[in-house]
């Protein structure tokens, strides 16, 4: 790119001219805002609170539609997080809304992880379109935005302040998404103990620098009545998807034995304000400051922390491509030396192993000569005894025939006798 | 009539006028005698901060217990311990004296690491049964003081579908140390419907837990049928969905202790709105000594016999002569005289056979 052009015209005196004439171009808005609801719009809605607060509920009473949902139970090893996109339409503007719930959050006993799912989720998102927006070929008129424009966070109506879960969740997730605090099942608090609560909560989050979402005021049309309810925060809410009948009406609200409660009545709770603030008024400044703030944040740290930088030692810009291509040879670089490193280890345990070999055989062969040795000399022994043995028997043989010798002889003797009586008697 | 040998009923014939005796006066005897003693009972109060224990406290009794008390912000809970706080005061009614001591619990629940968070509960009740169990077996033994825990009252909070994993590890922890009492407290966020949901969702997952919480006890069969019938709803009504107050509004052109919202007033002592009334029956007007004699009888007995059963176990390893409670010796057989016996027995088998053999060399010589 030549960086010389674009600082010539910066130096440019610019001038305003007057028109003679109607030209037309004031009605660019209207072609964007045709584009873009022809081409529809993206919403994405987190609800994190406690199981049973009435995430599911004040979601139906928003939007006037029931999203299909199962009951979560409390005995789930770790926080979930559970997205459903769904498309809904309303006057030719189509809007593809994903509703994320945190199931199982608040139910552990131990609840010091129980914040990281949902950052994470967050993070994955803001990943996806980080990536996206890398890509070579990439289309991101056509891609679907998952990253979560708004958090709605329940506060459990507990009567005296934020629970301590709350606090340390909040201040997790306040530079990562929009927060808007509203207080749950707002029906079971009376009027002054709600006022009490309201103060003590924003006390609590302004004193430990929670960043909620501030309602923008530069906007003259919309100013007056932001501001205004930037002091009604957090919202007291109460949802219900069932009809009570009041006077000769049937509004949606909650029928209590002493009395109904009506959620659409200003008096009663702050859902209308919420509905007009989310939906009809600020909703497209939500989706704003979501891109223009949480994911810039988000994609500097994240390529700082790839090692990117925009000005380099010699404070020269960088353009991506030089940075990348810096990158990618010192990443060549480091894994051919890991390489090295590797072949060197895989060589010397080969050195060391043969060296170890010789010496077991070198053992072996002492060994086998030395029971050969001995094999010799036993063998030597044994013979040595054979022949005495031998000898012996031979002696005693000798002996053994002597004496039969003998023997026979003196038998002779005592047979010839009878035989001379025999003869002599015979005669 | 009467046989030395136990005791028989004794039956007067109809015949002969019925002397009165005067034993029929027993109760009013000892009516007389337990009001002029005075009763004590220890309640704690256990749950999730915000709860609404200290305003059902201060409903139950009709007093303000806890004047110029402190609460913790959320940042100094974040890694909060569960404390020990004792409240105690003397009420008296138509006579009646009662010291009451309130045991409450405040930090249970709160940190963001809930651990053993009933760890200090349980060591405090067994604290109690230990000082008992020294003062029971001492020599002096006329003015023991009661401080065992004879009632817990837990709360559950309405906002979840039924019982979380730390409503389930409490009570599985002190349920044979103490009668528990289970609440749905702030009662006054559910309409009837979901309170009976509720209801029967606590009572499917208590008996899948098993956890075993207060019983009442059972009507005795002579007792009149509207009884029995109170009796019933009462058991059937468990646990009670409870509202607290510390105001008084006017509601239907009465003064009632209640809370007020723009659309209704919730009125703390209507049955229609909630069952505090049914609470303040039972643990107040009918229960109350029950629930003492069950914390004497089964769980300070229990408690006792570990004890003494752990303490003689480890006298026989250290062979100690002295003990420092007087305990009867038990009858169950020791590890070490089994061991000698097994020995001695074998060393009689082998000179049995030396004997043989020696009888069968004999034997061998002279042929």
């Amino acid at each position: 790119m030549a960086t010389s052009e674009v600082d010539a015209f910066a130096n440019e005196e610019k001038r305003t001219l007057e028109l003679s004439g109607h030209v037309g171009f004031d009605s660019l808005p209207d072609q964007l805002v045709s584009k873009a609801s022809a081409q529809g719009f993206c919403f994405n809605i987190l609800c994190v609170g406690e199981t049973g607060i009435g995430k599911s509920t004040l979601m139906n009473t928003l939007f006037n539609t029931t999203f299909e949902n199962e009951e979560a139970s409390h005995y789930g090893q770790m926080v979930e997080l559970r997205p459903h996109t769904y498309e809904l339409r309303e006057s030719n503007v189509n809007l593809k809304l994903t509703v994320v719930h945190t199931v199982g959050f608040g139910d552990q006993i131990n609840k010091e992880q129980s914040y990281k799912p949902i950052l994470e989720y967050i993070d994955a998102q803001f990943a996806k379109f980080l990536e996206e927006e890398l890509k070579i070929k990439r289309s991101l008129f056509n891609y679907h935005d998952t990253r979560i424009h708004i958090c709605l966070y329940f506060i459990a109506p507990n009567g005296h302040s934020l629970k301590s879960l709350d606090l340390v969740t909040m201040k997790k997730l306040d530079s990562k998404v929009n927060i808007i605090p509203v207080i749950a099942k707002a029906d079971t608090v009376s009027r002054n103990e709600l006022e009490k609560l309201k103060i003590k909560v924003m006390s609590e989050l302004v004193s430990n620098g929670v960043q909620i979402y501030q309602f923008p005021t530069e906007d003259e049309a919309v100013a007056e009545i932001n501001s205004s309810m930037n002091t009604l925060l957090p919202f007291a809410v109460v949802g219900s998807v069932d009809d009570v009948k009041v006077g000769n009406k049937m509004v949606k609200g909650r029928l209590y034995p002493w009395g109904s409660v009506e959620v659409e009545n200003e008096k009663h709770c702050d859902f209308v304000k919420l509905r007009e603030m989310v939906l009809r008024v600020n909703m497209e400044d939500l989706r704003e400051q979501t891109h223009a703030r949480h994911y810039e944040l988000y994609r500097r740290c994240k390529l700082e922390e790839m090692g990117f930088k925009d000005t380099g030692t010699d404070s020269q810009s960088f353009s991506l491509q030089q940075t990348y291509e810096a990158k990618r040879k010192e990443f060549i670089v480091e894994l051919q030396r890991k390489e090295e490193e590797m072949r060197q280890m895989f060589v010397n345990k080969v050195k060391e192993t043969e060296a170890e070999l010789k010496e077991k055989e070198k053992e072996l062969h002492e060994r086998f000569e030395q029971l050969k040795r001995m094999h010799q000399e036993e063998k030597k022994n044994l013979e040595e005894k054979r022949r005495e043995l031998e000898e012996e028997m031979n002696a005693f043989n000798r002996r053994k025939v002597a004496a039969e010798t003998l023997m026979g002889q003196a038998l002779q003797g005592c047979s010839q006798q009878p035989f001379k009586k025999d003869k002599d008697k015979k005669n | 009539m009467q046989r030395d040998t136990g005791v028989t009923a004794v039956r007067y014939s109809e015949s002969l006028e019925k002397q009165y005796v005067g034993f029929a006066t027993l109760p009013n005897q000892v009516h007389r005698k337990s009001v002029k003693k005075g009763f004590d009972f220890t309640l704690m109060v256990a749950g999730e901060s915000g709860m609404g224990k200290s305003t059902l406290v201060n409903s139950l009794f009709l007093t303000d217990l806890y004047k110029d008390r402190k609460l913790l912000n959320a940042e100094e809970r974040i890694n909060q311990t569960v404390e020990i706080i004792k409240h105690t005061v003397d009420i008296e009614e138509k006579g009646v004296k009662l010291k009451l001591t309130i045991v409450d619990t405040p930090g249970f629940g709160d940190a963001v690491n809930n651990n053993e968070c009933w760890k200090p509960i349980t060591d405090y009740i067994d604290q109690q049964f230990e000082q008992y169990f020294r003062d029971e077996s001492g020599l002096n033994r006329k003015n023991i003081q009661d401080n065992r825990v004879h009632c817990c009252l837990y709360f559950i909070p309405p906002f979840g579908h039924g019982l979380r994993p730390v409503d389930v590890e409490f009570m599985k922890a002190l349920h044979e140390k103490v009668n528990i009492i289970p609440l749905i407290a702030k009662a006054d966020c559910l309409t009837p419907n979901e309170i009976k949901k509720l209801k029967d969702r606590i009572r499917e997952e208590i008996d899948k837990f098993g956890i075993k919480v207060y019983q009442f006890p059972e009507c005795d069969s002579d007792e009149d049928e509207e009884f029995k019938q109170l009796d019933k709803e009462l058991k059937e009504c468990t646990p009670f969905a409870v509202i607290g107050s510390n105001t008084v509004v006017e509601a239907r052109g009465q003064r009632v202790r209640g809370r007020l919202y723009p659309w209704g007033i919730v009125e703390v002592e209507n049955q229609s709105h909630c069952d505090f009334v049914k609470l303040r029956n039972m643990l107040i007007r009918s229960h109350m000594h029950d629930l003492k004699d069950v914390t004497c009888d089964v769980h300070y007995e229990n408690y006792r016999a570990q004890c003494i059963q752990e303490m003689t176990s480890k006298l026989a390893q250290d062979n100690r002569m002295e003990s420092p409670i007087p305990i009867l010796p038990l009858s169950t057989p020791d590890v070490d005289t089994e061991k000698l016996i097994k020995m001695k027995d074998e060393e009689l088998k082998r000179m049995q056979e030396m004997l043989n053999k020696m009888q069968q060399q004999m034997h061998d010589k002279e042929q």
